[in-house]
């Protein structure tokens, strides 16, 4: 059901952009307004996000020790997995952010006839992974509509890309795995009964958004292609703020720059916004040295305690009988 | 055990939608609520005689308001909480990794179930998304039922943190459940397993509230049975100023079993070496059950420590084997109410190990301590009056998630028994399966639970028992040692318990022993013993 809504509401986005063209003003509305919202609010969301990440304290040190501790000097340590330093635990951070190590550790458990066992479970990291590689890789390639010359590292990269050379165009890597991965992530969600109990449609819908996104990118490169050179025009003109609006857009491209556009406005606000977690999650992006560094709390502030001299003030009788020493300062005695 | 209900472990598709907050609190599986003279005794708010059965929960008229203001407060102190509302993607990986789910089947007890039920009530109340678009952004209504819910599920989390090392994010639902257990403590919602011995060890010193003079008689008794045990007097010095060391442990060790054979463990390494050390009376309690309550009782509870090294004068302060205890020490003490800069750089009298990992907190851990007498060869280890164990280790949570102390205790181990394996590598070391009954959760009423949430540990236990005829399960943690041997004899029985140091004071060559005769429980040792 969640999964259908969303489905219905990106497929809702997409009718719209398909049909900008025959309304009047609907193609600069989607051409040149939406593309400087979106952007906008990519831009002051993601700062807003990321300065209220950064901005509130970290109490205490906290990490997640996942190896052995520096101790003893002979005693050999999990430098990465257990940082000691700063340097050690920003390795460990880069780690995480560059190949998902963490899931990498997934399991799948199973009870069966009452013994619990597990199974290797590593195609949600390999999903994981495929996914936010491609759109790197994707995102780098659309820099040619944006810069002019050319960035040097883009024509390379399409060539290596395409370099299974199937099809004219040829067939890039990163949209095969790209699709594959959103697939398998949706299917997983639907599949799996603990996820399906967990999702939201938001979850639906970030999935299905990326994948009308890939989808109608692929189709203006292997179905319907687009005039290349005024895209990048189009592209050019809007980077240099001297938007152009294009005389006939094709509709792919209206739906493709509207599902983007949803895409960067809904970002800040949603999940997808999850990058901050793998930078500035206290677990993980401390060093693992609160015995030997004091870690300073901004915000540590004074609690009552029973003090010796109240608890003496109680006991000393009984102490003394006991011959327990007694400091006996703070009372009659 | 013909006695205990027969418990099903099984993982069923779920049911229902999660957001329906409704929660049927069925005996076996939570806690007792906090009587009001616990709430008394520590200042707490709203004390008054109510239990989770109850339909009215007796709340403050304001709890929404006081709940909501709460959540506003934490959210601008603690970035762990911000972060950890906002980043979840709902990728699952945490989902089959918690014992408390691995062993209910209950699909509220995954990690991110758990924490969805107040990030739901975060998005509808702190997130643009989530006031505009309601139950469609996955937003909820904060209402009494949701309340109610929150304390079954987050007083069904041990604080154990292994769903966090499966995080991509390193999202530690542990930390969510302490604070939502905060928030609870603010419109008096508490558990009294919890709040009593805080309350004992806040005005007496430790958890079952022994007064100084009982909590001398129980050292003394220790010391008669280790002349017993050894032929030697082995006196254990309390509040003595101007000792080198303080050394503090679990209150569990001096009044429980099998804790207490861990405290003539140590009393027998101290006397062996020379340590001129003390205990403390006042800061009689290591353990620190202010952690499953919240931040300021825990600092309450903890102040007394350095404290008490200040008044006593020591240089240093070595600390037992307990579990929690060490979360509290290692990543929490120095920030709270240090610094301790009147105290020394921890050295080791024996071996002039400086022990520069504590250079800053001044306590080390007593495996690390022992570890570093075994390596230079300081004492003298006859393993086999351990022969008829055969050991295996279970890694507490917090020592292994919160601190990364995994090769010392199984230094001491390699050294002191024969006989010794491991569990399957995923179920110990950063991966260590919960013994079910941390954080407060280790009460009779709340048993079925405790043996669910128990159940990973236990079958991996049920594995080397039944490929190396394992007997004896090790472990550095004072809640362990009270709450294992129920779960051993549920799940798999004819296995024991013991502390680490239990084992080495076994086997521990002291200078001027009498033949021993018996271990430190008293048993028989299985054969002619010959080289004492
Ligand atoms: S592993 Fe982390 S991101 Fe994934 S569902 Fe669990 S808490 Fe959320
Ligand atoms: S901290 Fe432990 S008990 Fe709590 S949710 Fe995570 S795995 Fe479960």
């Amino acid at each position: 059901m969640k999964a259908l809504l969303a489905a219905a509401a990106v497929i809702a986005l997409a009718l719209a952009g398909a049909s900008a063209g025959a309304i009047p003003g609907g193609t600069v509305a989607v051409t040149v307004v939406l593309p400087y919202v979106a952007f906008l609010t990519l831009a002051a969301g993601i700062a807003w996000r990321v300065w209220q990440w950064a901005a509130s304290p970290v109490p205490y040190r906290i990490p997640t020790t996942c190896g052995q501790q520096r101790s003893l000097a002979w005693i050999r340590t999990a430098p990465i997995d257990n940082p000691d330093t700063g340097i050690m635990a920003a390795i460990r951070v880069a780690i995480e952010a560059l190949t998902f190590r963490s899931l990498l550790r997934n399991s799948r458990s199973h009870v069966s006839a009452g013994r619990l066992e597990f199974s290797e479970a590593r195609l949600l990291w390999l999903a994981s992974l495929a996914l936010h590689w491609s759109l790197l890789v994707i995102l780098l390639r659309h820099l040619r509509f944006v810069l002019q010359p050319t960035p040097f590292f883009v024509p390379p990269l399409d060539a290596l890309d395409g370099f299974l050379r199937i099809g004219a165009p040829p067939l890039l890597i990163t949209d095969v795995l790209l699709v594959a991965a959103l697939l398998y992530l949706l299917g997983r969600r639907l599949a799996n009964p603990l996820l399906r109990y967990m999702s939201l449609l938001t979850d639906y819908f970030a999935l299905l958004l990326l994948l009308g996104i890939a989808l109608s990118g692929m189709a203006m490169r292997y179905a319907a292609p687009v005039d290349l050179v005024s895209v990048k025009q189009l592209a050019l003109a809007l980077a240099a703020f001297h938007p152009v609006v294009p005389l006939a857009p094709s509709a792919l491209l209206l739906v493709h720059l509207l599902l983007v556009s949803t895409l960067a406005i809904y970002l800040p606000f949603s999940k997808l916004a999850h990058f901050g977690g793998v930078f500035l999650s206290p677990t993980r992006n401390l060093a693992n040295n609160s015995r030997r560094v004091r870690h300073i709390n901004p915000w540590n502030r004074p609690v009552p305690t029973h003090t010796y001299a109240e608890w003496e003030a109680e006991y000393a009788d009984k102490m003394k009988l006991a011959g327990l020493p007694v400091d006996g300062t703070d009372h009659g005695g | 055990m013909a006695d205990k209900p027969a418990i099903d472990i099984e993982l069923k598709a779920p049911k229902g939608d999660w957001r329906d907050a409704r929660v049927e609190f069925r005996k076996g599986t939570f806690s007792n609520a906090s009587p009001p003279k616990d709430l008394v005794h520590l200042g707490l708010p709203n004390p008054r005689k109510w239990q989770p059965t109850d339909l009215d929960w007796q709340l403050p008229p304001d709890w929404k308001r006081i709940l909501l203001e709460g959540m506003k407060d934490r959210l601008a102190r603690y970035r762990s909480f911000r972060l950890f509302m906002d980043v979840c993607v709902r990728c699952g990986a945490c989902a089959d990794k918690c014992h408390f789910y691995l062993g209910s089947g209950d699909p509220k007890n995954m990690p991110f179930a758990r924490a969805e039920l107040i990030r739901s009530v975060y998005r509808r109340y702190f997130t643009l998304s989530g006031r505009l678009f309601g139950s469609l952004a996955g937003a909820r209504e904060l209402t009494e039922d949701v309340v109610k819910e929150w304390f079954y599920y987050f007083y069904q989390c041990t604080e154990c943190r292994r769903c966090s090392i499966y995080c991509p994010f390193g999202i530690d639902t542990a930390e969510i459940t302490m604070i939502v257990r905060e928030l609870l403590s603010l419109i008096g919602v508490s558990t009294h397993w919890i709040t009593e011995p805080a309350g004992n060890c806040y005005r007496v010193g430790n958890h079952l509230g022994i007064a100084p003079h009982a909590f001398k008689d129980s050292l003394e008794f220790a010391r008669d049975e280790l002349r017993d045990i050894t032929g030697l007097d082995i006196e254990i010095p309390i509040n003595r100023k101007g000792a080198e060391v303080l050394f503090v442990m679990p209150s569990a060790d001096y009044f429980a079993t099998p804790h207490y054979y861990t405290l003539l463990g140590y009393m027998m390494l101290f006397h062996e070496i020379g340590l001129d050390f003390t205990v403390s009376a006042y800061a009689s309690e290591g353990g620190n059950f202010g952690l499953f309550h919240s931040n300021d009782l825990m600092k309450r509870l903890n102040a007394k420590i350095y404290a008490e090294a200040k008044r006593l004068g020591v240089k240093w302060i070595l600390g037992g084997e307990c579990g929690h205890m060490w979360r509290v020490l290692h990543q929490y003490m120095d920030t709270m109410n240090g610094p301790a800069d009147f105290l020394e750089m921890p050295v080791s009298p024996v071996t002039g190990t400086r022990f520069e990992n504590a250079a800053s907190t001044k306590m080390v851990h007593v495996c690390e301590f022992t570890a570093d007498l075994l390596y230079h060869g300081k004492i003298k280890l006859d393993p086999s009056r351990n022969d008829e164990y055969v050991v295996t280790y279970h890694d507490s949570c917090n020592p292994a998630r919160g601190m990364g102390l995994l090769e010392e205790p199984r230094y001491v181990l390699r050294r002191a028994c024969n006989h010794f394996h491991e569990m399957p590598a995923k179920t110990i070391r950063e991966y260590t399966f919960c013994c079910g009954s941390g954080a407060g959760l280790g009460n009779d009423e709340n048993m079925e639970m405790r043996l669910r949430g128990g159940f990973p540990r236990a079958n991996a236990v049920r594995h080397v028992r039944e490929e190396h005829g394992v007997n004896l399960l090790a472990c550095i943690c004072a809640i362990d040692k009270a709450t294992l041997p129920t779960l051993m004899d549920y799940w798999v029985p004819g296995v024991q318990v013991a502390g680490v140091h239990e084992l080495l004071g076994n086997a521990l060559v002291m200078t001027g022993e009498k033949q021993r005769a018996t271990n430190l429980r008293g048993e028989p040792l299985a054969k002619e013993e010959v080289h004492a």
